[in-house]
């Protein structure tokens, strides 16, 4: 079975299998882990859902759209490896991705 | 009878998020969320879009999977209505006539659709949207071929129905009873661009049209009748005409409040140990020259709830969080910051013709809100200026070649 981890604040991976059916916030979320608010449910209008990803995994990931980039604007803690985890949808391609969720705003 | 340290009424966005933030501030008492609805708490904004529009199942607008209300020791107690509180007892009646004990109560309930009320309202075939058995019952009247739509009320909830629904393939008739769609929420150059999105996308958009009757045939609904006599066939009538906030036990129980029930700066209604949070809370907003408003939004339940929680954890922190709401109908995503109620004038940023532009009010030249239509930096960096009080002449701020973070000083 595909994996993928997340970073919690606090430093602690947690390994979580990957559903082709979910995005990166909802394994998250469906795992009982509750960092992320996810305010909009997943229709990127809010940046409460921020992540950053590994950069050896970046080329992975579908491309940033506008909307996205704009919201990540809103964040205090945007890095060069900010996504909104929202926009990432979950398959077998990203076994092994690591992310780990950004700071509150 | 049965005490619980906190008892959350209500298992909506505010309710559960109250149930979240208690546990991550420390609240090490017993904590049971009571709802009226037969599911745990999940997501009431997709029920007009894309759970309507079957592009996501039910599993995934559950705001947490089941397991994780165990897991954090919240208790559920789902299909149950709270019909009385006794606050000096501190306690809680249901419908079944169980009592519970409470040390804190937190009324998190929202509220009920406001139902129509001419000749013909009980009629089979027409719908209200504020829960998922609402949507479930639509989409099964869809399923069997309803296909003939009258969407009642020019508000978010009828223009997203009627989005959806036009794009299933029904005929859709949205009446508005006032002058322009969004009357109460958004100024007029958005109300006009919105209904020529809506007739463009082949709704019948009528303005200023009052329902009075609702007829049928064998007890299904077969046309609205209009105050002009005009009749429109429906299959199927949807009907989005506001909620009545669902507070009646706590008033009937000495809470004040007139409409929804009045809340201080950290959700403490006048009862003792009882807080209020989301659509049903009454409150001073500093967003609208401290009048007392309620605001039915995801962004107003979720952070009245922390505020709620922390204020119960011992950290009172006054609510003061900006108001951003969103609403996406086509291919159009409407995103709203600040509240517009109190402005003087209005500014229009972008062309509206291109589809993306920015409504954004002023009070005394003061930036207090914004409309964003596919204008995604406007919503992000307008925020910035609302925040700051920015005064920026209209000019300026109508220059849509100059980014809005540009403009604070």
């Amino acid at each position: 079975m595909a994996q993928f981890v997340v970073t919690t604040r606090d430093g602690t991976p947690h390994r979580l299998e990957i559903r082709d059916d979910r995005t990166v916030m909802e394994a998250i979320r469906d795992a009982g882990i509750d960092e992320l608010l996810a305010l909009c449910g997943g229709c990127c209008s809010c940046a409460t859902c921020h992540v950053y990803v590994d950069p050896a995994h970046a080329d992975r990931l579908p491309p940033m759209t506008d909307d996205e980039s704009d919201l990540l604007d809103s964040s205090d803690h945007r890095t060069a490896q900010s996504r909104l985890s929202c926009q990432l949808p979950l398959g077998a391609a990203l076994d092994g991705l690591s992310v780990r969720i950004a700071p509150e705003d | 009878m049965t005490r619980h340290d906190a008892i959350i009424v209500g298992a909506g966005h505010g309710g559960a998020q109250a149930a979240i933030a208690l546990r991550q501030n420390g609240f090490a008492g017993s904590i049971l969320m009571i709802g009226r609805d037969r599911d745990p708490p999940y997501e009431r904004p997709p029920l007009s879009k894309e759970y309507l529009a079957r592009e996501k199942p039910f599993e995934r607008i559950l705001i947490r999977p089941e397991h994780f209300w165990g897991e954090r020791q919240v208790e559920l107690k789902l299909r149950a209505t709270v019909t009385a509180v006794d606050a000096e007892a501190h306690s809680v009646t249901l419908e079944s006539g169980e009592a519970l004990g409470y040390g804190t109560l937190i009324w998190a309930a929202g509220g009920d659709p406001r139902r129509l009320t001419c000749p013909g309202a009980k009629l089979k075939g027409i719908h209200y949207v504020r829960d998922r058995a609402d949507a479930d019952r639509m989409m099964a009247e869809l399923d069997a071929g309803a296909k003939t739509v009258a969407v009642i009320g020019g508000g978010y909830i009828g223009l997203e129905a009627a989005a959806v629904l036009t794009k299933l393939g029904c005929e859709v008739t949205l009446l508005e009873a006032l002058p322009r769609v969004l009357a109460r929420v958004a100024g007029e150059d958005l109300s006009a661009f919105y209904e020529a999105e809506h007739r463009a996308h082949g709704v019948d958009l009528r303005t200023n049209a009052q329902v009075v009757a609702i007829e049928g045939k064998n007890g299904n609904v077969t046309q609205v009748v209009l105050a002009d006599g005009e009749t429109i066939p429906a299959d199927m009538v949807v009907a989005g005409i506001g909620i009545i906030p669902a507070v009646a036990p706590l008033i009937a129980a000495g809470a004040k409040g007139a409409n929804g029930v009045d809340v201080d700066a950290t959700c403490r209604t006048s009862l003792s140990d009882v807080y209020a949070i989301g659509d049903c809370a009454a409150h001073a907003s500093a967003f609208a020259l401290g009048a007392t408003i309620r605001l039915e939004s995801v962004q107003n339940a979720n952070d009245m709830a922390t505020t709620a929680a922390k204020t119960i954890c011992g950290d009172p922190q006054p609510y003061h969080a900006v108001p951003w709401f969103w609403s996406n109908q086509y291919d159009l995503k409407l995103q709203t910051v600040g509240l517009h109620t109190t402005h003087d004038a209005a500014v229009t940023r972008g062309d509206p013709a291109s589809r993306s532009f920015s409504v954004i009010y002023l009070r005394e030249g003061r930036v207090i809100a914004l409309d964003c239509v596919n204008a995604m930096k406007d919503y992000v960096q307008g925020r910035k200026l609302i925040e700051a009080g920015a005064k920026i002449p209209p000019g300026a701020l109508a220059d849509s070649a100059t980014p809005l973070k540009e403009m604070l000083a």
